[in-house]
This record gives structure tokens, C-alpha cells and sequence, in this order.
């Protein structure tokens, strides 16, 4: 079927900015990655799974320009011990980077894929996205397999001593960065993955993860204080028997945020975890997309996403749980909460459950409320200021979804950005 | 210490009166129970006093050491001295009893100008207090009255007054809700607080708790107003023969 002619030359225009990096082993997954984009077009307004975001800077064929955020504050991260891979505007900047030799996991550039015959990566590149597309199209995924300007292919093999870092360094206004990772994790390894920073002014990033039998994962991002910067990322996730899949992301500021992620429980007994907090002040728009899919035995996945909003900021959660004919034993929760903290700011909600086996245990639930007065007020009662004491209560309200995180240091971290980001709004 | 001058308080949403010129002194170092029907104001006027919205004073003065109270938010009054224990105390999840107590000791002292407690010498107090009570550590730990019994609730309450150490203390129906033997700990709690510098304000409906802790002064509160004031004596009349005889007599 011909696309709608908005749609058409919208997406004509996009790809006219854009060229496909040349040949190597990827350009057959690019070309077709290319074809997707056409056949299906970028994301329009009346596309129903963009009801409630705009689309339309995200796909436009120029960036808008976005200001480069100075701070003094030491980066995400930065008090850890991790492998750190630094990418300024989207390009892979080796200076900057550590040396990428860590035991258990052999990491290289996607550009480098091909001259060293990294096969599980040529067979992994563009193909989960590929079948992510269906049953809900994601163009602005395959525009990124297409047109992905660097990225890594990280594989994991044993159990690395120390989290792989990803670190997007926002320098130029301009900035317009596709990024684009593969990951494999083997049977029996484990490892974690943190990313931190707004990356550029516009970034599209997608990222490839899957999982052999028994083989864990966890990733950690935050995503940059930038004000300005818009962001769409796709997780994609395919998991194995008795694997483990474990994501959380904290959002703090930025004037636009897509984070999809589409997770497939393929093995018995897998467990994927999804998770995000955002807080969000003004011009504040951020968005998170999830289909999660179980078609196999004895699966777990939870959804935990609590979203802070104030001064007219929206939070939107599309939330889905699919759970497969024979998919039996499944268990699967799902939780969207918002806390406006005034009546200026909104969440809309879609959450799904889709369920063709009969021998399930599937929950949902999404709320959008203000700070409880009568726990605001015991609070004040014990001498606590109400500043602080609504602090408290939206630390706590944030709790569940930080709690996902395994690492007691990391959600240590990401409790103390949360603390200044509510320090700084009082 | 506490001074409560024909106190008129009505609901703010509705035009209904609850407190109708109410006088009432508690002195330093004693003890006030008060006693009344169901609805007659007991809670209001404990709420008013520690600073809740909803109640707008329309006549009146309320002060603490000569400090006008009324004016003052609930985290002033709390540094200034005011504790309520609550009928109902309040969840809160995903805010640690620790957390939570550490907070509101340090935010009362910085607020009178005093050094914070440190985190060691927090934790030595808080362990020896808790103890006393009967609390265990796993209930320090767990978010604030979440999960907790209702008489762990109690409890916790009497554990915050112990650590708060305040002038004033408003106990609002703390024993109901209590088994004998922890209405015996709280008892014990509050006694050990019994201080010629702090003065308490019981709530209850039974004489069973005034067994243990004695009070000086038994006051009856009917329909917004102080109706009768005397000596313990005058709880025995109430758990022989409830409130008809002295409503009618006063009346
Ligand atoms: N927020 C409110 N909204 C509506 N009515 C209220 C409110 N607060 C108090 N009241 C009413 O005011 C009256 C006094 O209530 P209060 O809770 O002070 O009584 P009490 O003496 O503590 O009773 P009890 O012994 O049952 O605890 C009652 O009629 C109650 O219904
Ligand atoms: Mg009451």
C-alpha cells in the first residue's frame, strides 16, 4: 500500500539528508534496513502508537539545535571502576576512551565488524530490530540500522570484573548522532552495561542485545541533563531459557524523549526486568514505549516505570504485555505511576495486556496522583520542612523503580541525581 | 506550658463547628488526660494544636511557653515542642523508619540552632530506645508504619516521642488497639518521659491506661467544650458509669 503523501515526502526528505556508509559486511542488513524505512515511512502524527508524541523533530531532515549544558558537577559514573567508551556527538573518540581489552568480553567498532569476520555480530546486526517492526511498526529503528554512524559490538563471554561504560559526550548545537550497538551475552555470562549523557542535540540510538541461555545482563543509563536535547532509543531484547535481562534508565531533563524497548522472552524460565524513573520540570516531554513478549514456559518480566512531573512537563507510558499461545506459567507486571506536583503537568497511559495462554498470572496497574497530604502533614508533625518532607515523598515514590537495580552502589548513584535534580527546584 | 484560651474551631470546607470555646492549661511537668463521647472533638483539637489544614480557629489563642502556636506551621511547632501521638498513624511507603527519624531529629535541632546528631550516636540512641519498646531492628528498617500492627504502630509512636524528646506531648487514644502487655510498654515509655519540664495531654476512652499512667488532672469533653475538670477520680466515674450522669449534671 502507497504511503499517505504527508507521510511520503517526509520520509523522502529525511533520507535525502542521510547517505549509507559504504559497503563492508553490513550493507546488505543496511539496504534492507533502507527498505523498511521506505515501505513503512517515518512516524507521522496520525500514526496511532504516536498518539501522544510529536514525531515530527524526530523525524525532521535537520536537527533542531540544542545548547551544549555546562556543568561542574562530575559526570554520571565517574566514581567507578568501569571500561569507559566515549562517543562525543556520536562519534567513537578513542583519546578519550580506555583501552578496550577487559577479560570476558571482547569489544570492537561496528565499523570494524567486517575486516575482523566478527560474525555473531553480522548475524545480530538490524535482525532483532527487524523483527521488532511487527506487530508495531518502528521506523525511526530501522532508519537508525540503515544509516547508524558508529556504535559496538560488545560480546560478553564471561563475567567481566567491571561494568562496560558508555559515555555520550554533547558537544556541538548541531549535532545530529545515530548511534547503533549489537550485543551478545553467551551462555553462563554476565555482565553490566552503564550509558550516561545526552550524546547530541538530536540522537537516535539503537541498541541490539541478546541473551544465550543463562547469560545476564544488566544495563544502567541515565540520560543527560541537557534541556534541549531530543532523544529516540530502542532497546531490542531476545532472551533464552533461564536467561536474565535486567534495564533500568533515569531521565532528567530534555526536552523530548522516546525510550522504546521490545523485549522477546524466547527460552523457559527468562526473567526481563524494565524499568525507568524520569522527573521532568517545564518544557518537559518524555515517553516510554514497551512491548514485551513471552513465548515461552515459566517466564517473568515486570514493568516499572514512575515518572515526576511539574510546570506543564508530560510523561506518556505505552505499555504492553503480550504473552504467546503456550506461553504457560507466565508472569507478568506492570506498574506506570505519575506524581504531578501541580496542575499544570499530565501523564497519559495506554497499558496493554494481550493473552492467548490460560495459566497466567498477568497484572497491570497505572495511576497518576498528587503528594499525599496526610503523609506530607505526619511528616511536618515530626518537625521535618515541608520542602524536605515532599522530597522524601518523591524519593519514595520513585523508590520501586530504582529498587530494580541490583547494584546497591549504582542505585546509590542514581538516588543522588535524583536528590540534586529535586535540591535544585526548590 | 500549654495554654488554651476559649478555643472556637471550625471546619474550613464546611460550616461546621467542632470546637466551641474550649479553655484548657496543662502545666510543666504534669500530666492532663482527657475523656469524652465519640465526636465530641478530642482529635481536632490534638490536630489543631500540632497544625493540620483543614480547621480554621475562628476564636481564641493557643500557646506553648508563651509562643503563639496557631500561627505556626506543623514543622515550627514540632521544634518548638508539640508532639502528637496519632490515633491513626500514617504509611509511608518507600521512606525508611530510620530514614525518617534521623530526618525529623536533625531537622528539630537545626532548627533550634543545635548541632545534628551524628549517625553513630542516632543509631546508639535509637537502638537502646527501640529496645525498650520492644521493637526490633527489622522494624526500624521497614518504610514507615507500612506493614507494622496496629500495635507496632503505637509503638513506633511512642519510639518517635522518646527520640523527638518534646515538651509537649499529645498522646491521642495511643492505648487503643494495644494488648495488655504492650499497653504496659507504652506506659512505660511515657512514664520515663515524665519530666518537671514536659507536660502531657492523654486522649482515651478507658480507664485502663490511666492505671498506668497516672494523671493529675482528668478533664471531660463534650460537644467542643471542657465540661468537667477533676482528679483521677473522675475517670473511675466515667469507666463505672459512662458519661450520661455528668453530661446531665453539667447540663
Ligand atoms: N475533616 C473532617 N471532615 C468532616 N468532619 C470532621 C472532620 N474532622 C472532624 N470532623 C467531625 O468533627 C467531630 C469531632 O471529631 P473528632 O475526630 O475530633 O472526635 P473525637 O472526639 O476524637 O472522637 P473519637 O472518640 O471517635 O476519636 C466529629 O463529628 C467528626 O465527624
Ligand atoms: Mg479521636
Amino acid at each position: 500500500m502507497a504511503l499517505a503523501d504527508v507521510k511520503q515526502s517526509a520520509t523522502e526528505a529525511r533520507l535525502a539528508a542521510l547517505s549509507l556508509p559504504e559497503g563492508g559486511c553490513l550493507s546488505v542488513a543496511r539496504q534492507a534496513a533502507l527498505s523498511r524505512v521506505q515501505t513503512l515511512g517515518l512516524p507521522g502524527r496520525r500514526d496511532e502508537y504516536w498518539k501522544y508524541t510529536r514525531p515530527d523533530t524526530l523525524t525532521a531532515a535537520e536537527a533542531t539545535q540544542a545548547s551544549v549544558f555546562v556543568t561542574d558537577e562530575a559526570p554520571m559514573f565517574d566514581e567507578f571502576d568501569r571500561l569507559k567508551i566515549v562517543f562525543v556527538d556520536g562519534v567513537y573518540n578513542p583519546e578519550a576512551s580506555d583501552d578496550l581489552s577487559l577479560e570476558g568480553v571482547q569489544i570492537d567498532r561496528i565499523a570494524d565488524i567486517c575486516c575482523q569476520d566478527i560474525h555473531w555480530a553480522k548475524d545480530l546486526y538490524g535482525v532483532l530490530e527487524a523483527r521488532g517492526q511487527s506487530p508495531v511498526a518502528r521506523p525511526l529503528a530501522a532508519l537508525n540500522t540503515a544509516f547508524a554512524q558508529d556504535g559496538v559490538a560488545i560480546h560478553v563471554t564471561g563475567k567481566p570484573s567491571k561494568p562496560i561504560n558508555l559515555v555520550y559526550v554533547h558537544s556541538d548545537e548541531a549535532s545530529d548522532a545515530i548511534l547503533h550497538h549489537v550485543i551478545r551475552v553467551e551462555a553462563g555470562a554476565e555482565a553490566t552495561i552503564l550509558e550516561n549523557g545526552p550524546a547530541a542535540s538530536r540522537f537516535n540510538k539503537c541498541m541490539e542485545i541478546d541473551i544465550a541461555d543463562t547469560g545476564k545482563l544488566h544495563l544502567v543509563r541515565a540520560q543527560g541533563r541537557d534541556h534541549e536535547r531530543r532523544a529516540a532509543t530502542h532497546l531490542f531484547a531476545r532472551l533464552g531459557t533461564e536467561s536474565v535481562f535486567k534495564s533500568f534508565t533515569l531521565t532528567v531533563n530534555g526536552i523530548l524523549t522516546r525510550n522504546e524497548a521490545v523485549v522477546e522472552l524466547l527460552g523457559d524460565d527468562a526473567i526481563a526486568h524494565i524499568a525507568g524513573a524520569c522527573v521532568g520540570d517545564g518544557e518537559f516531554h518524555h515517553d516510554d514505549t514497551v512491548f514485551i513478549t513471552h513465548d515461552a514456559v515459566n517466564c517473568e518480566s515486570r514493568q516499572v516505570f514512575k515518572k515526576v512531573l511539574r510546570n506543564g512537563a508530560t510523561g506518556v507510558f505505552q505499555g504492553k504485555i503480550l504473552v504467546k499461545e503456550g506461553a504457560q506459567k507466565t508472569d507478568g507486571y506492570q506498574i506506570s505511576q505519575s506524581l504531578l506536583l501541580d496542575d499544570d503537568s499530565q501523564f497519559l497511559a495506554k497499558p496493554e495486556l494481550e493473552i492467548y495462554a490460560d495459566d497466567v498470572i498477568c497484572s497491570h496497574g497505572s495511576t497518576t496522583g498528587a503528594i499525599d497530604e496526610e503523609a506530607l502533614f505526619y511528616l511536618r508533625s515530626r518537625g521535618v520542612p515541608a520542602d524536605e518532607a515532599t522530597d522524601l515523598l518523591t524519593l519514595a515514590f520513585l523508590a520501586e523503580a530504582v529498587e530494580e537495580i541490583e547494584d546497591g552502589e549504582i542505585a546509590a548513584a542514581i538516588v543522588a541525581r535524583l536528590e540534586g535534580w529535586l535540591s535544585r527546584r526548590r | 506550658m500549654l495554654e488554651i484560651k476559649n478555643l472556637h474551631v471550625k471546619l474550613e470546607d464546611e460550616d461546621k463547628q467542632i470546637l466551641k470555646g474550649l479553655d484548657l492549661t496543662v502545666e510543666a511537668g504534669k500530666v492532663h488526660a482527657i475523656m469524652g463521647p465519640n465526636g465530641s472533638g478530642k482529635s481536632t483539637l490534638s490536630y489543631v494544636l500540632s497544625g493540620r489544614d483543614g480547621y480554621e480557629v475562628t476564636e481564641g489563642s493557643a500557646t506553648l511557653a508563651g509562643e503563639d502556636l496557631l500561627e505556626l506551621d506543623p514543622e515550627e511547632r514540632a521544634a518548638l515542642g508539640v508532639f502528637l501521638a496519632f490515633q491513626y498513624p500514617v504509611e509511608i511507603p518507600g521512606v525508611g523508619n530510620m530514614t525518617f527519624l534521623r530526618t525529623a531529629v536533625n531537622s528539630q535541632r537545626k532548627a533550634r540552632g543545635e548541632e545534628e546528631l551524628s549517625a553513630a550516636d542516632f543509631l546508639k540512641s535509637i537502638r537502646a530506645k527501640a529496645k525498650e519498646l520492644k521493637i526490633d531492628a527489622d522494624m526500624l528498617k521497614r518504610p514507615v508504619n507500612v506493614g507494622f500492627s496496629g500495635g507496632e504502630k503505637k509503638r513506633n509512636e511512642i519510639l518517635q516521642m522518646a527520640m523527638l524528646e518534646p515538651k509537649m506531648c499529645i498522646l491521642d487514644e495511643t492505648d487503643s488497639g494495644l494488648d495488655v502487655d504492650a499497653m504496659k510498654l507504652v506506659a512505660e515509655g511515657v512514664n520515663a518521659l515524665r519530666d518537671e519540664g514536659r507536660g502531657f495531654l492523654v486522649i482515651t476512652h478507658y480507664q485502663r491506661l490511666l492505671d498506668h499512667i497516672k494523671p493529675d488532672v482528668v478533664h471531660i469533653l463534650a460537644d467542643g467544650k471542657i465540661v468537667k475538670t477533676g482528679g483521677p477520680e473522675l475517670a473511675m466515674e466515667v469507666e463505672n458509669n459512662g458519661y450520661a450522669g455528668i453530661l446531665a449534671e453539667v447540663s
